[in-house]
């Protein structure tokens, strides 16, 4: 992944140069260790901002909508997923994209890594597979593959589903017996334990909505926290309201969402809101054998109706 | 200027004499990092905390707040009669704060409690309320604080601050209600004024020495509002932001609110609750139209306010202590130290 950088570069000077496309949508370095940030690059100067490696945990797929003219974006498995997703829910052209495909080989889970330290850490570097990571009072230098985020040690979409080029070879996907091994322990609750599970998850939940905002498939003009003629939730902390919303934007995501994890790397306080998302792609899968967001000519399975539908209460 | 030596030793036990006497807020670890909680029954202040995601005004500014009430049931005489929300102003005490977290309450301050206008809840609150600060011995790298006015070791706001020294803490006593506080704990080993005030001296000077990173403010204030509300660099800054609430909810001195009335069977209940200038929904007037209908407005909005409309209204410096919050947990890094130096420097092309 290291190397790719060079390649991603190479096409989006390609792409500038024979003004192929208005602008290049990517990840630049951040101002801090670990950061990273969105960037469209419009210029031949500009190029050398685009940066790519472990640390690239948003979505693209949040930043191409309602753009003007031809972008090329940096696709990721999970991005280019969800820039399917973007096709099929007409949100954008395909020959509006130029897709700079990139398999993945994870992102790293920055909250885990800052727990090693005690303060802040101040600088982080990495060399394959191998992370260097330093704060003021120690060191460490750590085997990325103990510390990727959880859904890019379950993801079994690392390679790209659509794109125009690739900046990289193509990397081994993983399979897995049990690819839901999170919800399975989840589900095993009692009733109790469950609720009270949920009840933590959410329990420091500020409502700033940055798992919302992060999610490139949380795209309502309005959502319906927001609605305000009239209102349909609360605004407060109440516990309800506050749950009402992780639940509905839940639903709101089965058999859309592709378990990017934009949602929890964006999110203040750590809070896993992949337990709800994931217990949907895991009835999705199991219900319809569907993953979202592999193929540009199939719908959602909650968004389509076939005369042959074996369930008998739809016909 | 009274002194005042606390054994680390007696620290629990005098903690828990103040409840007596106090409430008691202060960090407190909580999953991956450190919150500022109330401290219910016999949780002590975490004093080892490098920084906590949230700022203490929820301590005043609670993210949630019952202002009135009112029953809905006509055969009572008052019905339809909002009256003030009972709340508990009995004394309460934050054991902990960082300097630049009490100095954002001042600021705070200078909207809550003006000549024309007093807001009862939080001036309550503030009235209430013991600030015991926790100087920084070793301001971390995020720590902008001594550029934005303050400092680890800034005593503005605060009624008492301690110095940590290994196996004890120095107190230096600032106001009587910090006074108040301490006697409450039966911390009374005086020590030595001029020692001590040497000490903190030199402890000051080691920790803003420490402090790396720094924004530039003193063009801000002769810059006309209209060229830098006009500039061109907005859109750019905005490219990444996600419009979520994170900046504005973490900061230590974003004070908006939005006031709602919920009602529960015969109950109605007006409350207010943090908003944030971040959501379209915070401008959106009644008729549809929405003065800042776009990413950018909104984005700038919010530095044009901290940095430039504050400045401009109060000449108490920009609305930002520098506490780095914002800055770390920014989903998209949009990093207010860089708009901060990209505002003070900007000169307009003619």
């Amino acid at each position: 992944m290291d190397t790719c950088i060079n390649k991603i570069r190479e096409i989006a000077l390609k792409l500038l140069e024979k003004k192929e496309v208005e602008k290049v949508i990517g990840f630049g370095n951040g101002t801090i260790p670990m950061a990273t940030s969105p960037i469209a690059v419009t210029s031949k100067q500009d190029i050398k901002k685009l940066v790519f490696n472990s640390r690239c945990g948003l979505n693209l797929a949040n930043y191409i909508r309602n753009q003007k003219g031809k972008i090329a974006v940096i696709a990721k498995g999970c991005d280019s997923r969800n820039i399917v997703t973007h096709i099929v829910e007409n949100q954008v052209k395909r020959d509006q994209l130029y897709i700079i495909g990139v398999p993945c080989r994870g992102m790293v889970d920055k909250t885990k890594i800052a727990s090693l330290f005690e303060d802040e850490i101040l600088e982080f570097s990495e060399h394959g597979d191998t992370l260097e990571v330093k704060s003021s009072l120690k060191e460490e230098k750590l085997d990325k593959k103990d510390y990727l985020r959880e859904n890019c040690r379950l993801c079994m979409h690392k390679n790209p589903v659509i794109y125009d080029e690739l900046a990289c070879d193509l990397v081994e996907e993983q399979t897995f017996d049990t690819p839901y091994p999170d919800v399975e322990k989840i589900e095993a609750m009692d009733p109790d334990t469950k609720w009270q599970h949920f009840t933590d998850l959410t329990k420091n939940c500020i409502r700033c909505y940055a798992c919302r905002n992060a999610c490139p498939i949380c795209y309502c003009p309005t959502c319906f926290v927001d609605e305000s003629g009239p209102q349909w939730v609360g605004k407060g902390q109440n516990e309800t309201d506050v749950n009402t919303f992780h639940f509905l934007r839940a639903f709101h995501c089965g058999g859309r969402c592709t378990d990017c994890g934009a949602c929890v790397e964006a999110c203040p306080m750590d809070i896993n809101v992949r337990d709800f998302t994931r217990k949907l792609n895991k009835d999705s899968f199991e219900m319809f054998g569907w993953e979202a967001g592999l193929d540009p000519t199939r719908r959602p399975p909650l968004d389509v109706y076939s005369p042959d539908d074996p369930n008998d209460f739809i016909k | 200027m009274k002194f005042i030596t606390i054994d680390k030793k007696d620290w629990a036990k005098g903690i828990e004499k103040s409840r007596k006497t106090y409430r008691l807020f202060g960090p407190v670890k909580d999953k991956n990092g450190f919150l500022i909680k109330s401290l219910e029954n016999d949780t002590l202040p975490d004093m080892d905390y490098h920084d906590t995601i949230m700022s203490a005004k929820s301590v005043l500014f609670p993210q949630t707040e019952k202002m009135f009430r009112t029953t809905l049931d006509e055969s009572q005489e008052d019905h339809h009669i909002m009256k003030r929300q009972k709340t508990d102003y009995s004394p309460r005490a934050v054991v902990g704060i960082r300097p630049f977290d009490a100095k954002a309450i001042e600021l705070v301050k200078l909207n809550f409690d003006t000549d024309d206008y007093r807001d009862p809840y939080w001036c309550d609150a503030f009235e209430a309320t013991t600030f015991i600060g926790l100087g920084i011995n070793k301001p971390g790298p995020f720590d902008f604080s001594t550029s934005a006015g303050t400092g680890p070791f800034c005593e503005e706001g605060l009624d008492a601050l301690l110095a940590d020294l290994d196996d004890k803490y120095l107190a230096k006593v600032l106001t009587d209600k910090g006074d108040a506080f301490l006697k409450a704990c039966e911390f009374n080993t005086i020590a030595d004024e001029k020692e001590s005030q040497a000490l903190f001296d030199i402890l000051k000077k080691e920790a803003e020495k420490n402090i790396v990173s720094h924004i530039d403010t003193d063009k801000l204030k002769g810059k006309p509002i209209l060229e830098l509300h006009e500039a061109p660099f907005w859109d750019d800054i905005a490219f990444s932001c996600i419009n979520c609430g994170t900046c504005t909810f973490v900061c230590p001195t974003c004070w908006c609110f939005d006031i709602q009335d919920e009602t529960k069977h015969k109950i109605s209940t007006r409350i207010r609750n943090w908003d944030t200038c971040m959501s379209p929904l915070f401008t959106r007037h009644a008729t549809g139209h929405n003065p800042r209908a776009t990413k950018t407005q909104r984005v700038r909005q919010r530095f044009m306010h901290k940095l430039k409309y504050f400045l401009d209204k109060y000449d108490q410096g920009i609305m930002c202590v520098g506490c780095g919050r914002c800055v770390k947990s920014c989903p998209v890094n949009i990093d207010i130290r860089e708009v901060c130096n990209v505002m003070n420097s900007y000169e307009k092309q003619d």
